[in-house]
């Protein structure tokens, strides 16, 4: 029978089959960081049990990072949930890139980064935005801390068969609009409920054309639309970025001529079919922004504030909610909006390409009078590169701030916050209500259109702008 | 994990749709390791004023809902993070089911429940009900005018009854797999490990390093 590039990942990962029609499927790769992992350790210490594993979990600290001097934790409680996760990793034998290593970074961005993530693996992590490594080809989704605790004892996870939802990306991008604007615009159309009950397959053309920084900042936001994974078909674009030499945990030499052979087994048969499918055009696609409290608030940067009555998806009440929290009255045009802070980094957009992008608007100019910038890289990893290449005296002279890798203001966990109505232009995920901080009002865009309006004070289509 | 057969209790409204993880417990609470203490962050950005007092706005301030047990809130609730700290909160501010409607978008049916949450809920013991919009427009009109209405939610006959002036008896659908499991409230990981023979049988036959072999 014709196979989806999930259905074979699916299959080869069913270490059982139970009575119910369920089944456990083995986990390939497990990521763990500080924050929604101590209870499941706490809960194996109690009922006695072991790590089964231990050399197929991987943990870094990431979310309360301060990117200031990642060595110095002022919050005390901060503090005391790093030290969990360095004391549980010692005591249950799992390798962990603490604060002091050169490896630490955002964890989805360091498992591509190590060769940790390959193609028809299983990955899992305790944070919804693993399916950022969907990209290349893994099933790879978010779990909660019960299922931790379930997957650090035995390696499986009960699952119930998601359905399969094909994505076509046709067409190719105009120059200045990005992947980013691509996954802005599929949640907009689909809503942040579409993909629910589903795993998401993004093919077409434009996806063909994406290269693999890129095309994870598609499958990161897989969960935006409410599909807890998302994956690409790996190519030749996804074999040559596992092949660099310093990916440690990829396979080296024979043995990875012989998983190349293997991994291009993976794609979609041709006659396989979906449980549903969109096609979304990328030919005329326009810069998005989001100007709500959802992701699915999105619009092209050429639109104005839309009226409560002609928002499809969103009802009027929920609509007056977010515009009034948000503080736009409908029909300004989004290029009149002012920011206040630019956040350039997060899972999403923390990769070398997007500082590099950044980097390419902010040479030679300066940001704003009275806005903030601040650029988080995604590993330290990462860092350096940029470092490497000149990317933060290009930042520092723009008149940004340089900073440590970590999540950082994509939560906000550590101090990195927005202030009440203060108002952001964030390469991140998630534009929920006090997510960057109390009564911060962000707008999702991508690295270059973050990083003109930093340049400009306000919004800009960056198609004309550049 | 504590089994789910039958609750009764008042019924507490949030008219309100795709509430993010986020909303339910805010990132302060996620520093925490332990596994109680999560009641007070429930929706604390909603719930208080800047200056931390009590928002009396908040609908779940309202004093009608004191002590409620059963959540009614609109579709695609807890969508967002993973974190299972959202269903923590939620159990332990005294809810033990949620209820929400599923969605029709463009001639395809949105689940009421995002698929992270619905899961967690289900490890600690959460029921979430999916009902029709209709269903529950009923359910929050009835709430509407009737202060202080109980309803009882009993899982083994897929019920839930308002007592109301009338008693009105919604029936909703569950996952057979998902409603046996709560009922009988087993550790899951014991029952993995029934399988434990199969794991390691898979084990010994996968490529545990990747390497294509």
């Amino acid at each position: 029978m014709a196979k989806t590039l999930f259905d074979k990942v699916w299959d080869a990962h069913v270490a059982a089959t139970l009575d119910d029609g369920t089944v456990l499927i083995y986990i390939d790769r497990h990521l763990i960081h500080e924050v929604t992992s101590p209870q499941a350790f706490e809960g194996l210490r109690m009922s006695g049990r072991t790590v089964r594993q231990p050399g197929l979990a991987f943990a870094t600290t990431d979310h309360n990072v301060p990117t200031d001097n990642r060595l110095v934790i002022a919050d005390p409680v901060s503090k005391t949930q790093v030290e969990a996760l360095e004391n549980n990793c010692k005591e249950f034998g799992i390798t962990l890139y603490g604060l002091d290593s050169d490896k630490q970074g955002i964890v989805h961005i360091i498992g591509p980064e190590l060769g940790l993530t390959l193609p028809g693996t299983t990955v899992v992590c305790g944070d919804s935005h693993t399916s950022t490594h969907g990209a290349f080809g893994a099933l790879a989704f978010g779990i909660g801390t019960s299922e931790i605790e379930h997957v650090l004892a035995t390696q499986t996870l009960p699952q119930a068969k998601p359905g399969t939802y094909k994505v076509d990306f046709t067409g190719h991008l105009k120059p200045g609009v990005t992947s980013k604007d691509m996954i802005l615009k599929l949640i907009g159309t689909i809503g942040t409920a579409g993909g629910t009950g589903h795993v998401l397959e993004y093919t077409g053309d434009a996806i063909r054309d994406l290269s693999m920084d890129e095309r994870m900042t598609v499958c990161n936001m897989s969960i935006e639309g409410g599909a807890r994974a998302g994956m690409i078909a790996p190519d030749d674009t996804t074999f040559q970025y596992i092949s660099r030499e310093d990916r440690p945990f990829a396979p080296k030499g024979e043995a990875f001529e012989k998983a190349v052979k293997k991994w291009k087994s993976l794609p979609t048969d041709d006659e396989a079919t979906f449980d549903r499918e969109i096609t979304i055009d990328c030919a005329d696609l326009a810069p998005q922004v989001t100007w709500g409290t959802s992701p699915g608030m999105v619009m092209d940067v050429t639109e104005p504030v839309p009226d409560p009555s002609s928002v499809p998806g969103y009802n009027r009440v929920d609509v007056e909610h977010a515009l009034t929290y948000m503080g736009l009255t409908p029909g300004t045009p989004m290029t009149d909006v002012a920011v206040d802070t630019v956040f350039i980094g997060s899972c999403t957009n923390a990769r070398i390409e997007d500082l590099r992008r950044a980097a390419m608007v902010l040479g030679g100019r300066n940001i704003a009078e009275g806005v903030r910038l601040l650029v988080v890289p995604g590993s330290e990893q990462v860092r350096r590169q940029a470092e490497s290449e000149g990317i933060d005296r290009i930042i520092k002279n723009a008149g940004g701030e340089w900073r440590f890798a970590g999540c950082s203001m994509c939560l906000g966990m550590n101090p990195d916050r927005l202030a009440d109505k203060e108002r952001a232009a964030s390469t991140s995920n998630r534009n929920f209500e006090g997510r960057q901080g109390k009564g911060g009002r962000t707008h999702l865009v991508s690295p270059e259109m973050a990083a003109a309006a930093a340049v400009e004070g306000h919004f800009v289509d960056f198609r004309e702008w550049s | 994990m504590k089994a789910f057969t039958k609750e009764r209790g008042i019924v507490a409204t949030l008219n309100r749709a795709n509430v993010d993880t986020d909303q339910i417990i805010p990132k302060q609470y996620l520093k925490s390791i332990k596994r109680t203490g999560f009641d007070e962050g429930l929706f604390c950005d909603w719930s208080h004023r800047a200056d931390g007092s009590p928002n009396p706005d908040f609908e779940l301030n309202q004093p009608r809902f004191n002590g409620a047990r059963i959540l009614v809130v609109r579709n695609n609730f807890g969508c967002g993070s993973s974190r299972e700290h959202a269903v923590w909160a939620i159990v332990q501010a005294g809810f033990s089911v949620v209820i929400a409607p599923r969605r029709d978008r463009n001639g395809s049916s949105v689940p009421a429940f995002a698929d992270i949450f619905a899961n967690n809920a289900m490890k600690n013991g959460l029921l979430t009900v999916e009902l029709s919009e209709n269903d529950v427009d009923r359910i929050f009109s009835a709430v509407g005018g009737h202060e202080g209405l109980e309803a009882s939610v009993d899982l083994e006959p897929q019920t839930i009854t308002l007592h109301g002036t009338e008693e009105l008896v919604v029936a909703f659908d569950i996952d057979p797999s998902k409603k046996s499991y709560l009922l009988r409230g087993l550790d899951d990981i014991a029952l993995t490990f029934e399988h434990e023979d199969q794991i390691a049988q898979f084990e010994n036959r996968h490529d545990m390093q990747m390497t294509g072999a």
